[in-house]
């Protein structure tokens, strides 16, 4: 079965969009040929720094023979109506089939050659092609991730005959930039393609490249006694910016190792793309690293390395000096009033303010939770300081992780540095939520002024647009408080922002308003993260509402255990009997307390006392957290619900009989409700 | 390094390679813009150049003054004044990575011994509205060359895109002399360095800039470039077009001044933004002024003259 084979040769692509490129070709290709009719065994995009490839194999010589059914007007309709339709299907009305009193035509596409089809798949494809960045070159208008400079195209061995932008397409690729024969290269299918690029110095897949990088970077360490620290964006970005990637070993001068690990990690990796290296025998950072070469030079490396190391050591001379300037005395302090003259928000006004804000939340949330307030308050206080050190200057990603240092290094209190590092956990759902409570308190503090901030001043995530991250802040104060299992009122929260909030720059929403749009927030975000986890949708239709996290998801559980057992069955049963009578009845009891009175049917009598008892032992268990016990103690009511029901006219003619035993019914049905509603379980 | 067999270029032999081997590409070399300017792009041959459809070559060495980037001499690698050497292609040429890395091996670079690399950087600037599509060229992990495809100037997209590269003169000198200060920079072949040429210029600016410049004239200097520009593209002349060249220069001193003004520590965070975006205004008025004078083919601006 024929091939296609696809390379759109252009200057260098930028790494970090390589990956997604080769995924939008083959998706968006595949679709074409999909609604082309063109079935196919498989298709494969690969990309390398200067190409982007495209490799189908079985696809048909030619085209199916395709037959589609057209409507056409009503019976009836206008003459012109008519006239119009067969104009645009080429037939005559006696060709046209009448269906449920519609003229409908079957049109015959014969099919087409392959080939035929390709050129115009290809340029719809080119020319919208999602790149998130795309540039001019020239006069042209045509728009691509940086000059395209050839296409190859080939079908069955054969040039697909195809022109865009004063480019033609050939069976013509070339190598390496520098490794390469520097001619053009003339190929006839994948397998040659492959061997060609191979031949020079090009490693065409993008996982070849990443593998071969690990495997060759990690023998190099392993001979010098070390260990490769792991990084699979780093890998992914260098893949992307090699053509042959050659790693090599570089040499940093150990008066660096003196910097935090992370500063020397972060140079390495946003400066300069090297790997950091340990040292095998102590587990510490090692003084060298790893350089990914585009080339294999003609002197084994040795100038290579000489440069690289130079580039490294004027960067971590930077990073000396930033960590001496930022270590001087009188840093905090100095860093916090320069925050009062940075602008966290125009309506939310200074970070300085903010760090205010953060501190009042700290206290509200340490006192809840448990955690030493004045700590916490400290912790608020000085946790955002290290945006305004030199060192957060150059690096942002450092942020609370410098300031952890400066606070070790100034001896305050392991809890405060502590929480001066991890305020900004979790960053996502894969990084892990504090472990101390004073970092709990702080980390909460800083997502619900940044919540509930933005709420305040209007500003909510509307569909896909989320640009203050307001979705990551909320998941992760349900996190926090979920991993820590404790009790915070969600609801308290918003609160507490407003009496925190101090003079803002403009008036903000009313606290009533901002509330309830939170606490629908919080709601939809658990909601996810539950089903996420696999809880069942129905129960925490049945179960969520209140705004104590840790209580709402101890009820969800204690519905999903009981109704996966026989005395769940009973549950449900029971009160769906009871629920099914109540929505029936027309008459309204919610202010009746049944009772026993004079001449009260035994089985009524039974139903209540057991009711009575009920409700005290549920009560009870409630107040324990026991939701499992709860539900368990009202599934035991069954026996009696189900003789009482079998036995007992509810609807008895003498109305405060009914009333009575309808009130019973309720009172049963009331029971769960604190835990669940019953109703909304399937 | 270089061929092992030659000696590496000296400073001003760098320079007058780079001059040599533009200029066999047809470009124009010109000397430098004599406003101080932060940049190279800030010279009215780039900014104003890359508008309109005009075919345009030319190539120039710029002395970039930053302020803030004084260290009175005692840093190796900071500078308030260095060199860039600005080249702008106009449309770009197919080749143009290819005449680039000529360019590199004219001044001595191998590019089999060196790792040689184009990593994505999509510049821009700013104050003058300027964006483009390129890379920072690498050299063994140094930058050496920032590559930019101009896309738009002065808030405007551009008719016609040119290719712009801007070389670190100092830093790509340090590397092929193989030196780690630029202070020991041979200048010549004839003993003098870097240093015997702009250590003192160095010290006493970097004082000026940090201690002894007034920020009251700085701020009322700005003040009068600022409502001068505006003026002189309003002011009525003989040539019967707004002066959108002198007008440009206004603009060009309005934003060293403010970086003066900056290196005082004289600008608030807040105020920050509010400047820049008076000068990216100002410097847009004399784009659009200039795009369009290119348009109307009233101003007499054919190709290799300025």
């Amino acid at each position: 079965m024929p091939q296609l084979l696809i390379e759109l040769f252009s200057e260098e692509i930028p790494a970090r969009m390589q990956l997604g490129a080769a995924r939008d070709f083959e998706r968006l290709f595949g679709a074409k040929l999909n609604t082309s009719g063109l079935s196919f065994d498989s298709i494969k995009a690969y990309v390398a720094p200067r190409r982007l490839a495209l490799v189908v194999e079985g696809l048909p010589a030619e085209q199916a023979a395709v037959s589609e059914e057209v409507k056409g007007p009503r019976e009836g309709a206008p003459e012109q109506a008519m006239a119009g339709f067969l104009r645009k299907v080429g037939l005559t009305q006696d060709q046209l089939t009448v269906e449920n009193g519609v003229w409908m035509a079957r049109i015959e596409k014969p099919g087409r050659r392959t080939i035929d089809a390709l050129p115009d798949m290809l340029r719809e494809v080119i020319l919208a092609f999602p790149w998130p960045k795309s540039m001019r070159s020239g006069v042209s208008s045509f728009r691509w991730v940086r000059p395209l400079k050839r296409i190859l195209f080939l079908f069955d061995g054969q040039i697909v005959p195809f022109e865009l932008e004063g480019l033609t397409a050939s069976s013509l690729t070339e190598g390496h930039r520098f490794l390469g024969s520097g001619k053009a290269l003339n190929v006839g299918d994948f397998a040659s393609y492959h061997k060609a690029l191979a031949d020079n110095s090009v490693i065409l897949d993008h996982a070849e490249r990443q593998a071969f990088i690990l495997k060759e970077a990690m023998a190099i360490c392993e001979d010098a006694g070390c260990e490769l620290i792991e990084d699979q964006g780093l890998l992914e970005e260098v893949a992307g910016l090699n053509e042959f990637p050659i790693p090599i070993l570089g040499d940093m001068d150990p008066k660096f190792l003196a910097l935090p690990p992370e500063v020397i990690k972060t140079s390495m990796r946003t400066h300069q793309k090297y790997f950091a290296v340990r040292d095998t025998a102590t587990g510490k950072m090692a003084s060298h690293f790893i350089i990914v070469a585009n080339i294999r030079a003609t002197d084994g490396g040795v100038e290579i390395k000489r440069g690289n190391a130079k580039v490294l050591s004027a960067r971590l001379s930077d990073g000396v000096f930033f960590w001496n300037e930022d270590n001087k005395p009188g840093n905090f302090d100095g860093w916090l009033e320069r925050l009062k003259g940075t602008t966290f928000h125009v309506k939310l006004g200074t970070m300085a303010q903010r760090v205010e804000r953060i501190t009042e939340l700290a206290d509200y949330v340490a006192s809840h939770i448990g955690a030493d307030v004045a700590l916490a308050r400290e912790a608020g206080r000085l946790a955002k300081a290290d945006l305004a050190s030199k060192m957060v200057g150059e690096f942002p990603e450092l942020q609370g992780v410098m300031g952890g240092y400066y606070a070790d290094a100034l001896k305050l209190k392991p809890e405060v540095a502590d929480a001066i590092r991890e305020h900004y956990k979790p960053q996502g759902p894969s990084d892990s939520v504090p472990a101390g409570k004073v970092s709990a308190a702080v980390a909460l503090a800083d997502k619900i002024d940044t919540l509930v901030g933005f709420f305040a001043i209007g500003e909510k995530p509307t569909g896909s647009k989320d640009p203050y991250a307001l979705r990551r802040s909320a998941l992760g104060i349900l996190r926090i408080i979920r991993e820590q299992g404790v009790t915070l009122h969600l609801g308290g929260l918003v609160d507490a922002w407003y009496r925190s909030r101090g003079e803002l720059p403009v008036s903000v929403q009313e606290v009533d308003t901002v509330r309830p749009e939170v606490l629908d927030f919080f709601a939809d975000r658990l909601k996810v993260q539950l089903r996420d986890e696999g809880r069942r949708f129905d129960v925490l239709e049945a179960a969520l509402g209140s705004d104590d996290v840790v209580n709402t998801i101890g009820r969800i559980a204690a519905v999903e255990e009981v109704i996966a057992t026989p005395e769940g069955e009973d549950l449900l049963t029971l009160h769906k009997r009871a629920a099914n009578i109540l929505a029936a009845s027309k008459t309204d009891v919610s202010h009746v307390s049944p009772q026993a009175y004079d001449g009260i049917d035994p089985l009524e009598k039974t139903l209540l006392e057991a009711l009575n008892t009920a409700r005290t032992t549920v009560a009870s268990h409630i107040s324990e957290e026991n939701y499992a016990g709860a539900l368990k103690s009202i599934a035991a009511l069954r026996q009696n619900v189900d003789s009482f029901l079998d036995g007992v006219l509810v609807n008895a003619e003498d109305e405060s009989v009914k009333a009575n035993r309808l009130a019973i019914l309720r009172g049963i049905c009331d029971l769960s409700a604190p835990i669940a509603d019953l109703s909304k379980i399937a | 390094m270089a061929d092992s067999a030659k000696e590496p270029l000296s400073f001003q032999d760098l320079i007058l390679t780079l001059h040599h081997y533009w200029s066999e590409q047809g470009c124009v070399i010109l000397q430098p813009y004599d406003v101080e300017v932060g940049a190279g792009t800030l010279h009215p041959a780039t900014v104003l150049r890359a508008l309109g459809s005009k075919p345009w070559n030319c190539a120039y060495v710029q002395p970039s003054r930053r302020p803030v980037d004084g260290r009175y001499a005692e840093n190796p690698n900071r500078l308030q004044h260095y060199y860039q050497y600005q080249v702008i292609l106009k449309p770009n040429p197919e080749n143009l990575q290819d005449l680039y890395l000529g360019s590199l091996k004219a001044i001595g670079l191998d590019v089999n011994l060196h790792d040689i690399r184009f990593v994505e950087d999509d510049w821009e600037n700013p104050t003058v509205g300027a964006w483009g599509l390129g890379w920072e060229v690498w050299c063994d992990g140094m930058e050496v060359t920032q590559y930019t495809y101009f896309q738009g100037v002065g808030g405007i997209e551009v008719d016609v895109v040119s290719g712009e590269l801007t070389y670190g003169l100092e830093r790509l000198c340090m590397y092929l002399q193989n030196v780690d200060n630029v202070y020991d920079l041979k200048f010549n072949k004839a003993g003098v360095t870097y240093g015997d040429v702009f250590r003192e210029q160095e010290r006493q600016f970097s004082a000026f800039n940090f201690e002894a410049s007034d920020v009251a004239t700085l701020k009322r200097q700005f003040e009068d470039m600022e409502r001068n520009v505006t003026r002189i593209l309003n002011t009525p002349n003989s040539l019967g077009y707004p002066l959108v060249l002198p007008a440009y220069d206004h603009v060009l001193k309005a934003s060293h001044l403010f970086n003066l003004m900056d290196a005082r520590g004289a600008i608030a965070v807040a105020e920050r933004q509010s400047y820049i975006g008076r000068i990216r205004d100002l410097c847009k008025a004399c784009a659009q002024e200039w795009a369009r004078q290119e348009e109307a083919g009233v101003a007499q601006t054919a190709r290799g003259t300025i």
